[in-house]
């Protein structure tokens, strides 16, 4: 059987840890292999391996049969491996061709020749149906879009094998669809695929075969079509993993969160959240679903204080917090788990025990009389860190080198360990692998088995699905349907999502 | 222990490339890099003269060391040290001029004016950036050159008739010693020291140790983790600035109270407040790293003064070699990636 790439036995150590050992990937011609694991499992470093940015210190590293040496990204380049980064490398106010060219301009007597550039790039983005015009500037375009630039990049480049990281990280559902289908025509077109994922449901939609690791041990590869998710989730952790979230029936009692006729603006000034309404008990998950940019980070900044509303009332058990200083509001119990938890979560130079007491530094028995009583401090953290799993080598660690697994368990830990009676959790699985999903949905229910009220706000449908008590559907700033997750199904929310009313989309009326 | 050492490898690799670099200069130009050098140490501890003088000019190091290290540690970048120093030398000698009262309060309320002074000068970009989001930078620059002028009109015009210095602070506000000046054979040591050390203590207390500095380092670190943790932002901002303001005014009070006893128009800056951030720099913005960096520059600059005297070498080159151990501090990277090399090669 012919491979295009072979990476054989491959290790790479880093002072004090092995990040990949003895692991073996081999990519035959023409279909789309997933690399499996969970974060920090290896991934990231075998294919920087793979694009020069690493040397390895052990195996070996064969392109279409020939051993290579892969000592920089040029070199991969020229083998025919293009990346394309989880994280893009657009320089914003340029166009797309701009982009593209970047650092392989094409040029007439010194002046660089746009026209044909762009003609070019046409034509591939043509060839491989990704739509995107070659003129339009990246800031104006979608992220999917801009993953398209970055996708045509790699082509322009003569990519033959591309790496994808994390691809449907950033998109929505809709443009997941679109990925797939553009990484088939890849495929069609001769191309081979590596794509990095720890999200089971794509592989086994578009990939062939699958090689996991775990914990830096390749642990073998498998044809997609003699598995199952089960299978796989259990070879990447290490253990079985449950998938539908066990809970009991919810038993909803007095009223903690009741939002009336909510307005909240964004940043640029445009009416973000209108007229909202929204009830939450206690004993219950409320789960919010809708697209992302339709007013739900908004709704949650408004909650927790860090943005102002201009009408409206927000009432936690029974008092007014609506435009209140977010201290007042974590003081009046509300827990809240940030959308983003690198930029509102956690103070990243900061150690996990300072992290962990983000809130209540400045209260006994952390601080008397303006003097931090760091013995508490870090007591306290060390008993979280034990109860919440949280992986790290000591509470003095900084909270920046964990993975973001455990800084988001850090995080659930501090926020929950407040017993507040309102727990806001939004997107709290982003970005996180099976195992830690599993850990932070059965801390959710907890919550509400315990009697707390909790706001789920969430992208992905199957963890809406699966962890709410009620689905509340947000479009456009508003929530326009409240649903049983008992007696929905995905493609109902589906609909509703996109803005098409309840009674439309069949079902029965109780907005 | 090893912790620590091998935080001070870099700087110290610094220090010793400065010099190096700084004896070939003296080489190529013709000089004896040993006598040069071994002047330079004269003129730092040669004898109890030149110890005194050297603990006198590393005093307003330490301070305004310590007001850019205190800036940078919470995100700040005060580059104003130098004009609210200079508000700080006039406000703590209008003081000592103005009052007449006992000692145990002249000489407290003078210091106190002084860092009261270099606060309110820092407390303008503060609130700027609080409440505007102008850059700091750019306004604490432009305030150095009004705290110039302005101390200059005020000498000239208010405090004095068309003179050039003011008059000298009543003796009860001044922190010149009798005891020091005769241990160290008459040098212009004084009290100031104490003051810095203090200062040192303030510092490494605040941020390491309260609740103030807990918030102030986090705000630096990530402005919205901090408000989303129910801290205020514009508050930290303004009260960093106000913090390292009062340093910087401290180190003016020393030059007023202690050394000179009087402040003078100035044709210029007097370079201390930028030489703070050389300070900072090198220190690791820590306090006691402030502190061994004051000892190194300001014990360059005391001993730089003997070299003409002793062997004609300009005292120019001292500033060179300062320049150079800034030069290599700055790219440690470099110094890292030989010492990581040289480490290998042993193997």
């Amino acid at each position: 059987m012919e491979y295009v790439i072979e990476m054989l036995n491959i290790r790479k150590e880093f002072p004090g840890i092995v990040a990949n050992d003895n692991v073996t990937l081999q990519v035959k011609k023409g279909e789309i292999h997933a690399l499996l694991g969970e974060n920090g499992a290896g991934k990231s470093t075998l294919m920087n391996v793979l694009f020069g940015l690493y040397q390895p210190e052990q195996g070996e590293i064969r392109v279409n049969g020939k051993p290579v040496k892969i000592t920089s990204p040029n070199i991969a380049n020229d083998l025919g491996i293009g990346m394309v980064h989880q994280h893009f490398m657009l320089v914003d106010p340029f166009t797309v061709t701009e982009n593209i060219i970047l650092g392989k301009e094409p040029s007439k007597a010194g002046k660089i020749d746009l026209k044909e550039a762009s003609e070019e790039v046409r034509k591939l983005s043509e060839q491989y149906q990704l739509r995107v015009d070659p003129y339009a500037k990246i800031a104006d375009i979608s992220i999917g879009m801009q993953q398209r630039v970055e996708i045509l990049k790699t082509l322009y480049r003569g990519a033959e094998i591309l790496i994808f990281d994390e691809p449907t990280a950033v998109l929505t559902p809709q443009e997941i669809k679109e990925l797939i289908y553009i990484m088939k025509a890849l495929i069609k077109e001769g191309k081979s695929i590596i794509l990095i994922t720890h999200k089971l449901k794509e592989i086994m939609e578009v990939c062939d075969r699958v090689t996991v690791i775990r914990k830096g041990q390749g642990i073998g590869t498998v044809n997609v079509n003699e598995t199952n998710p089960n299978e796989l989730a259990s070879l990447m952790v290490g253990r079985e993993v449950l998938f539908k979230t066990e809970k009991t029936a919810a038993t909803p009692s007095d009223v903690v969160l009741e939002v009336q006729e909510l307005e909240v603006k964004d940043s640029r000034g445009v009416s973000a959240v209108r007229n909202l309404d929204l009830t939450v008990r206690a004993g219950e998950i409320v789960g919010i679903a809708g697209v992302d940019g339709n007013g739900q980070s908004e709704l949650i900044e408004a909650l927790a204080g860090l943005r102002k509303t201009t009408a409206g009332s927000i009432m936690l058990n029974g008092n007014e917090i609506r435009n209140l200083k977010p201290r007042k509001i974590t003081e009046a119990g509300v827990g809240h788990i940030p959308e983003d938890r690198h930029k509102h979560g956690l103070v990243l130079d900061y150690s996990i025990g300072e992290n962990i007491v983000l809130q209540t530094y400045y209260q006994r028995p952390f601080s008397k009389a303006g003097i931090l009583n760091s013995k508490k401090i870090f007591e306290k953290a060390r008993s979280l860190i034990k109860s919440y799993d949280v992986r790290t080598p000591s509470e003095y660690t900084p909270a920046r080198a964990l993975s973001g697994g455990n800084q988001q368990k850090a995080i659930i830990g501090r926020e929950v360990d407040r017993n507040p009676d309102l727990l806001i959790a939004a997107q709290p699985t982003r970005g996180l692998d099976v195992g830690a999903i599993e850990f932070i949905h059965k801390r959710l229910i907890e919550q509400r088995d315990a009697g707390k009220a909790v706001l789920l706000i969430s992208f992905e449908l199957e963890e809406i699905m699966n962890v709410s008590d009620r689905i509340a559907v947000i479009y456009e700033g508003e929530i326009v349907a409240i649903v049983d997750p008992k007696e929905t199904t995905e493609q109902e929310l589906g609909l509703l999502m996109a803005g098409s009313k309840r009674t439309e989309a069949g079902g029965k009326q109780n907005v | 222990m090893s912790k620590y050492l091998s935080k001070l490898t870099s700087p110290l690799i610094a220090v010793i490339l400065g010099l190096v670099v700084g004896a070939i200069i003296m080489l190529v130009s013709g000089y004896d890099p040993v006598a040069g050098y071994g002047s330079m140490v004269n003129g730092i501890i040669g004898d109890s003269y030149y110890v005194g003088e050297s603990v006198r000019t590393i005093i307003p190091y330490i301070l305004a060391g310590l007001a850019v290290a205190f800036a940078f540690r919470t995100g700040l970048f005060n580059i104003g040290v130098e004009g609210q120093l200079i508000v700080g030398w006039l406000a703590a000698v209008w003081v000592g001029i103005a009052f007449d009262l006992p000692r145990i309060i002249h000489l407290p309320l003078a210091i106190l004016a002084g860092a009261a002074a270099g606060a309110l000068w820092a407390f303008i970009p503060g609130y700027l950036k609080a409440k505007f989001r102008v850059h700091e930078v750019i306004v604490s620059i432009m305030l150095n050159y009004t705290a110039l002028y302005v101390t200059n009109y005020l000498i000239r015009n208010v405090m004095t008739d068309k003179l050039d210095k003011t008059e000298r602070i009543a003796d009860t506000a001044s922190l010149r010693s009798p005891f020091f000046e005769s241990i160290t054979d008459f040098s212009r040591m004084h009290w100031g020291i104490v003051v810095a050390i203090i200062c040192v203590i303030i510092m490494w207390f605040l941020l390491e140790r309260t609740k103030t500095g807990f918030e102030l380092k986090a705000v630096g670190f990530n402005q919205h983790a901090s408000e989303y943790a129910g801290m205020s932002v514009n508050k930290n901002i303004i009260l960093s600035m106000v913090i390292s303001g009062a340093f910087a005014g401290l180190a003016g009070a020393m030059e007023g109270l202690g050394t000179f006893g009087y402040a003078a128009v100035k044709g210029g800056f007097t370079g201390m407040g930028f030489d703070g951030i050389a300070v900072a720099l090198l220190g690791a913005n820590t306090a006691i790293g402030v502190v061994l960096a004051a000892l190194l520059f300001g014990g360059l600059k005391a001993g730089a003064l003997n070299m003409p005297l002793e062997t004609g070498i300009p005292s120019e080159i001292v500033d060179i070699v300062i320049a150079l151990i800034i030069f290599f501090v700055a790219s440690s990277y470099f110094i890292r990636w030989i010492a990581a090399r040289f480490k290998k090669g042993v193997k």
